[in-house]
């Protein structure tokens, strides 16, 4: 069980780079997608000694949510804004690909340090969270493009949801199904303001955001 | 005697198939394409026909210009006979010689680079610069990758390291080999072999202007790196060490195969990339071999 749930957090990790290195909108897009789909699926591995139907709901809704709905929201925006590429962004796309490595590698010997419990020792989780939140974070910070940003956002929430498998058996399954709906709506705000600042500056770079004007 | 005989086959081995693999990809291609394609033996009669040339030299070249190509093509095969052969193991083998392999490959490089230059044409000059620039990058693809290995293994001399699978992070060493195998070879989407565009060539520019003979003995070079790379792909993959002989001979050569179908089908199915998308592929090859290498480390420790 162990080593599944590791293959897929390190399959999970390689799409954070992935993510990083792809300057086309639609394979970033794909990436977080794939990389929501493959969340979903753990918490049925995790706990495949006592399924039951609520567990299967959670997990049915995220997949759906985070691999299908978030990215059909996103690709609409996207259409509808009238893009495919990545503009010129803050941090090019070499060296982000190399502070995401350097930040996994970094997780990977932090979380060695960190006082887990038995259980948790072996398994990536929380080297893998730490590697998504910051893989969210460079992207935040590095990308011009809004879209991106909101791959970028949606990528360090997925690390937030890696951390809150650790914590799988006394969460209740409202709040994650809470958090799933907030991010849902959020994106599809997002999609909204999208259109609007695509309307308003005939482009999304969020630099032109930057200048305060009457 | 038997030292002398088994090195003698070995050459012959590693010389006489060597230029089969290029013919293997073309036939790839055009089978994809709906062509009927290049004869597979393609490479052997270019060769014969080149060899019997003559040679045609520009006013301001030194013996470098020939001396290049021959350099290059020794240090090749002097690779070729470090590099192991599944149960057969090596030529020679001794401790660090993996070091010695990235040397004369590196040799190679510089002297095809030296002679590409010995025409006093810019064009050429360019071509040189554009292929170092990215050996730089590949280069470091590859040591990280030998140091996995290394890691995994806890030895330093290529039999010992290459007998067992490389484990674990075997998947990106595997991914990661294979895009420093397109790269070092020129294949597309680093390079197109088949181009004679000046603005995309790198390593055809820089033997635009050799002929004849040192133009075989060049391609012939080629062809064996090509080879050289497949097997050191296939050995670093998969666990040749715990198969009988027989197996792993078979194993050996259908791996080397299926590399050569897995190239057919990128150059059939992939367009080359634009420059400056080339380092970011390479430093991603170079990324999955740390990773290996990350894996291997972790996974000795615990």
């Amino acid at each position: 069980m162990n080593e599944t749930l590791n293959l897929l957090i390190g399959l999970a990790m390689g799409l954070n780079l992935l993510a990083l290195g792809s300057s086309r909108l639609p394979s970033l897009i794909q990436a977080m997608s794939f990389q929501g789909m493959l969340l979903g699926l753990m918490p049925l591995i995790m706990e495949h000694e006592h399924l039951d139907w609520r567990l299967g709901l959670i997990a049915l809704a995220t997949i759906a949510g985070k691999g299908v709905v978030i990215p059909t929201l996103l690709r609409r925006a996207m259409r509808a804004a009238n893009i495919d590429r990545e503009i010129e962004p803050f941090i090019g796309f070499v060296p982000s690909l190399l502070l995401g490595a350097a930040g996994t590698i970094a997780a990977v010997a932090l979380s060695q340090a960190l006082p887990l419990l038995p259980e948790h020792a072996g398994l990536l989780l929380v080297p893998g969270a730490i590697a998504s939140v910051l893989t969210g974070f460079v992207l935040l910070i590095g990308r011009a493009e809004a879209i991106s940003q909101v791959c970028g956002y949606l990528i360090l929430e997925n690390g937030i949801y890696l951390f809150g498998l650790l914590l799988i058996r006394s969460t209740p399954l409202v709040v994650e199904s809470g958090i799933l709906l907030d991010v849902t709506v959020g994106v599809f705000v997002i999609g909204i303001i999208v259109d609007r600042i695509q309307r308003a500056f005939d482009s999304l770079d969020t630099r032109k955001l930057t200048a305060l004007r009457e | 005697m038997m030292l002398m005989l088994d090195l003698i086959l070995r050459l012959v081995l590693w010389l006489l198939l060597a230029p089969l693999l290029p013919g293997v990809i073309n036939r790839v291609k055009a089978w994809v394409a709906g062509r009927r394609g290049p004869p597979v033996l393609q490479l052997y009669y270019d060769l014969a026909r080149l060899w019997q040339k003559g040679v045609v030299m520009s006013t301001l070249a030194s013996p470098g210009f020939v001396a290049g190509p021959a350099v290059a093509w020794v240090a090749l095969t002097g690779a070729a006979l470090l590099m192991p052969l599944g149960p057969a193991g090596a030529a020679f083998s001794f401790r660090g010689d993996v070091l010695m392999l990235i040397y004369l490959l590196a040799l190679a490089r510089f002297c095809t680079a030296w002679a590409a230059m010995e025409t006093g044409s810019a064009f050429e000059g360019m071509g040189a610069a554009r292929e170092v620039s990215y050996a730089v990058l590949a280069e470091a693809a590859i040591i990280t990758a030998v140091l996995s290995l290394s890691v995994q293994t806890g030895s330093v001399s290529l039999v010992s390291m290459l007998a067992p699978s490389a484990g674990a992070g075997a998947v990106l060493l595997a991914a990661g080999l294979f895009t420093v195998l397109l790269a070092e070879n020129c294949r597309v989407p680093f390079d197109d072999p088949n181009t004679h565009l000046e603005l995309t060539m790198i390593h055809e520019v820089m033997v635009l202007d050799h002929s004849g003979p040192p133009l075989a003995v060049i391609l012939h070079g080629a062809s064996m790196k090509l080879l050289l790379f497949a097997v050191l792909l296939v050995q670093a993959v998969l666990p040749m060490g715990d198969m009988s002989p027989l197996a792993a001979t078979g194993a050996l050569a259908g791996g080397v195969l299926a590399v050569m179908i897995g190239v057919g089908l990128i150059e059939s199915l992939l367009a080359r990339l634009a420059f400056r998308r080339v380092p970011l592929l390479l430093t991603t090859a170079f990324l999955l071999c740390l990773f290996a290498l990350l894996v291997a480390w972790k996974g000795n420790r615990v």
